[in-house]
């Protein structure tokens, strides 16, 4: 019997020793469930309402930290690069810029600042140019000024042909005739029976007009629509813009309109002969732009819109590291224009030093915290949460008190005859009143983690250190120290990137030495509007934070990491 | 009991008191002498004060009053790294950010002893605890046992002459408690040390010690070997606290010599020796082991008091049989009976009598 339970072989009978072996080598297919089924699928049909009932209910919260989160994240990146406005405003203009050598300079060809007429007049009349003016303004001082100048002015180019034409028949100003000569007979007629109920019926180009006159055909039809859905007027009833009159000089002077014989065809020849006597007067596209800003014949604003008229830019991101996109490709600013480098600098090191004055300061507190009874402690610790329920502003407005020249601390130092009374120290609006002020509102942040972590090291480890003959500072420094790092590196990170982001304090009492990149971010946000220099500082310091919370784990070990027990 | 000033003595508590908060002593009056190489216990229920004493021997507790000298020197006033007292803990106390090997090295390396002497001591340290190949672990990869036994290594490594251990087998399960017991007092016997063990197990008092002190309310209520703790318990305490025990309340009526005659509460009578009892009409409770009782009259002394008594409950418990028996109005009274082939199994609802030799039931104070 005892020989026989020691060799499993020599069993012939079923014994659960032999059915186990059998299950353990029936390996080569799935393993079945009851019923039949492959385990697995089983297991995944039984944890399934498992799983949907746990989505269902972290779904507010990941519906919430998707729109008031992520989104606004993803809207930030994709602000610091995207560059459309230039394309959509002047499409025409980029397009005849396409051989344009922007590296080379000089003025352009004569067809691009046709282009810049159309696109100028257009987007005047959209209000749009002065937003492009806006944000040409970023890269190049003076653009907005030019645009602006130019969406005031650029009537005077039309209104040269407009005057001219109109002077030969008064027809030319008048908005009937117009639509006779360009629209479909079908759409004037559905316009005039249109009841001022309801959408109006979309302008349509009469079905030739288009070969005759291309120029005057796409321009009155820009007209007409806009008419309609932006300003919800007629165009039967709407004299059309001089840019069309400029059309339309431009179509009868290059080509033959004689073999035309539409409607309104007696005041179209008249038009044609006028354009082609000797006395018409003309006016260049360049001469016209010059006239109304002398910056138009200037290489410099179309090697701006040259660089930029690419949808996606890495402008952005050049000028938030104090670089800027030329022709010749990136380059570094004047030494005069360069801020963000240094801020960001500034805004580390402070960073730095109020992260390492926040552990300076909350150590021994979270030690002696964690070392007390627990109601003492329990005490203490409503003293250092005390400041964290009162308001930042007033916390921060308290500094102010306290620091200025004529505060609290030089009154007393003065006092005490420690300070002259005409050498008062200057400890506010500068670094030391930030490092001063921002220590004192992150400190809670790092002496809980501290504490947290500290708590959980039991006193026995420094009995033990010290019955093994260790003295009380080897104690603390070889065996106390080195499990407290968790709760340093945790309260660091939370500091550092706190304060890295910080706003309100250096904003209040920075002065201007002692403000943070986040104070140029909010001045690009609320101030120059420039939210695509905001959006590439705001994804810098994203980044930043990112690498440093990598550099973090690669070196000590986000596992190290406490915030609590 | 004050032999205090005892020429061979290593450890001397002389009337040491500790008290925490001005009002209550934790410890009241101790006194205790330990020669070079015993192993002593400290055994008692919680707050009873034995790891006071412990603590203030390794020096993290202050006496409030009194001296402690090891070695004949008071220490007092030495401070705890510089007693050279190893110590155990109950939860290990490895330190969890070193290796193995690193913390063995700690107490070594704090003294300033070379880098090769180290190695050698923290080797031979680890194969002495049967562990010499974890050294490059970290504490958290080891299981409980092992733990235990690199805290003794640690422990043993600067080699102490006194080695302090606080319920050090506490969290173990029974099987490897048991294996750490003889362990433990092997090492010590080998290596010639003085230990001083607190636990609250008195098995494990028991099956290790060369004394143990029992500890109560402050004050060692017996100080013996574990035989005679066991067989000869000086007050009802130590009587409960050490092994299963059965009592009788009732009053002294007769003392004779090593003889005295209990009346107990329902007015049979038993013989018994007096143990701390003095007077005729003194309140006693008297104890009795439950494997002494002889429900056998033929192995009874001659004209020796019997008990009548009903059988409630019969146990079957393998190696033994535990018969629980309602005596003298007392329904918790249990006798423990071998094995045997010819031990007859009572069956509850039967009448017997029962009855023990007069050495074994022990007259004790009435007290708790």
């Amino acid at each position: 019997m005892t020989d026989a339970a020691t060799e499993p072989d020599k069993i012939t009978g079923p014994t659960p020793d032999n059915a186990l072996r059998a299950a353990d080598k029936a390996d080569d297919g799935p393993v079945l469930a009851a019923d039949g089924r492959p385990l697995k699928q089983s297991l995944n049909r039984a944890l399934r309402a498992q799983k949907l009932r746990a989505l269902a209910l972290i779904a507010p919260l990941l519906i919430f930290v998707l729109v008031s989160f992520i989104a606004p994240i993803g809207d930030m990146l994709f602000r610091s690069v995207e560059n459309q406005i230039v394309r959509d405003t002047m499409p025409r203009t980029v397009a005849a810029l396409a051989d344009y050598d922007a590296a080379a300079g000089g003025v352009p060809r004569d067809e691009v600042f046709e282009a810049a007429y159309y696109d100028v007049f257009y987007a005047a009349e959209r209000k749009l140019h002065t937003r492009l003016g806006s944000r040409l303004n970023y890269e190049q001082t003076g653009a907005s000024s030019l645009f602006r100048k130019s969406g005031r002015g650029i009537d005077d180019i039309g209104e040269v042909y407009q005057d001219q034409f109109e002077d030969l028949n008064g027809d030319w100003d008048e908005a009937r005739p117009w639509a006779e000569l360009m629209g479909d007979p079908t759409w004037i007629a559905a316009q005039e029976g249109w009841d001022g109920s309801g959408r109006m019926p979309a302008f349509e180009l009469r079905s030739d007009i288009a070969d005759v006159l291309p120029r005057t055909a796409a321009s009155y039809q820009i007209f007409a629509r806009f008419m309609q859905t932006e300003e919800g007027d007629s165009p039967l009833e709407e004299e059309p813009w001089t840019v069309v009159h400029t059309a339309l000089y431009q179509d009868l002077s290059e080509g033959d309109v004689s073999g035309y014989t539409g409607p309104r065809s007696d005041m179209l020849q008249a038009a044609a002969a006028l354009v082609a006597s000797p006395d018409f007067e003309t006016i260049a596209f360049r001469d016209g732009l010059e006239e109304i800003d002398e910056d138009w014949v200037d290489p410099e604003i179309w090697q701006t819109i040259k660089t930029y008229s690419p949808s996606y830019t890495s402008g952005y991101f050049l000028n938030s590291v104090d670089m800027q996109k030329t022709p010749e490709g990136p380059a570094l600013r004047d030494e005069d224009e360069r801020i963000y480098g240094l801020l960001f600098q500034r805004t580390m090191f402070m960073s730095m030093v109020i992260t390492i004055s926040c552990i300076l300061l909350g150590y021994p507190i979270a030690y002696l915290l964690s070392n007390l009874p627990s109601r003492t402690a329990n005490l203490l610790m409503i003293l250092v949460l005390l400041p964290f329920w009162t308001s930042l502003l007033v916390r921060t407005s308290a500094w102010k008190v306290m620091l200025q020249q004529q505060g609290v601390i030089n009154d007393t130092l003065v006092w005490l005859g420690l300070v002259a009374d005409d050498a008062r120290l200057t400890m506010i609006n500068n670094q030391f009143g930030t490092i001063v002020a921002m220590t004192h509102i992150l400190l809670p942040f790092m002496i809980l983690p501290m504490y947290s972590v500290m708590s959980t090291i039991p006193q026995t480890y420094v009995r033990a250190a010290k019955s093994l003959g260790a003295t009380n500072w080897t104690t603390f420094w070889r065996v106390y120290f080195p499990q407290s790092i968790p709760g340093i590196g945790a309260g660091s990170i939370l500091v550092f990137i706190l304060s890295i982001g910080y706003y309100i304090t250096p904003e209040i009492v920075g002065g201007t030495s002692g403000i943070f990149i986040s104070n140029r971010i909010a001045y690009h946000i609320s101030s120059s509007l420039n939210w695509g220099l905001a959006a590439a500082l705001g994804t810098i310091l994203l980044v930043v934070v990112l690498l440093l919370y990598w550099a973090y784990d690669r070196i000590v070990g986000i596992d190290n990491v406490k915030l609590g027990g | 009991m004050p032999d205090t000033s005892n020429s061979d003595a290593f450890v001397e508590f002389e009337r040491v008191q500790k008290s925490y908060d001005g009002v209550q002593l934790v410890v009241k009056d101790l006194n205790l002498t330990m020669p070079k190489g015993e192993f002593l216990t400290m055994l008692g229920p919680s707050g009873s004060g034995k790891t006071t004493c412990l603590m203030m021997l390794a020096g993290f507790e202050t006496a409030t009053h009194g001296e402690i000298k090891l070695d004949g020197k008071p220490i007092n006033n030495i401070p705890p790294h510089k007693r050279g007292i190893g110590m155990v803990f109950q939860n290990y106390a490895l330190f969890p950010h070193m290796t193995i090997a690193e913390n063995l090295s700690f107490p070594l390396e704090v003294r300033k002893i070379g880098k090769s002497d180290r190695e050698a001591k923290v080797k031979r340290a680890l194969d002495m605890v049967e562990m010499g190949a974890f050294g490059g672990r970290r504490p958290a990869q080891l299981s409980g046992g092992q733990q235990q036994r690199i805290a003794l290594a640690r422990a043993l490594v600067f080699e102490p002459e006194l080695v302090l251990m606080d319920e050090p087998l506490g969290a173990l399960d029974k099987q490897l408690r048991e294996k750490m017991q003889f362990e433990i007092t092997h090492l010590a016997h080998r290596l010639g040390i003085t230990v001083v063990y607190v636990t609250h197990d008195q098995t494990e008092a028991l099956t290790m010690s060369d004394r143990v002190a029992v500890f109560d309310d402050g004050r060692i209520q017996q100080l013996a070997p574990p035989d005679e703790l066991y067989e000869k318990p000086q007050n009802s305490f130590v009587a409960q606290f050490i092994g299963e025990n059965n009592t009788l309340e009732g009053t002294i009526r007769e003392i004779k010599g090593e003889r005295c005659v209990v009346q107990l509460d329902d007015g049979g009578l038993i013989d018994a020796k007096p143990v701390n009892v003095s007077k005729v009409g003194e309140r006693t409770r008297v104890s009795i082991r439950p494997e002494r009782v002889e429900i056998n009259k033929d192995r009874l002394q001659e004209g020796a008091h019997t008990l009548k008594a009903e059988v409630l409950e019969f146990v079957y418990m393998g190696d033994i049989f535990r018969t629980r028996l309602k005596v003298a109005g007392n329904d918790e009274f249990v006798i423990k009976t071998r094995n045997a082939p010819d031990q007859v199994r009572l069956e509850p609802g039967t009448q017997i009598d029962i009855g023990w030799l007069p050495d074994d039931c022990r007259a004790l104070d009435a007290s708790n």
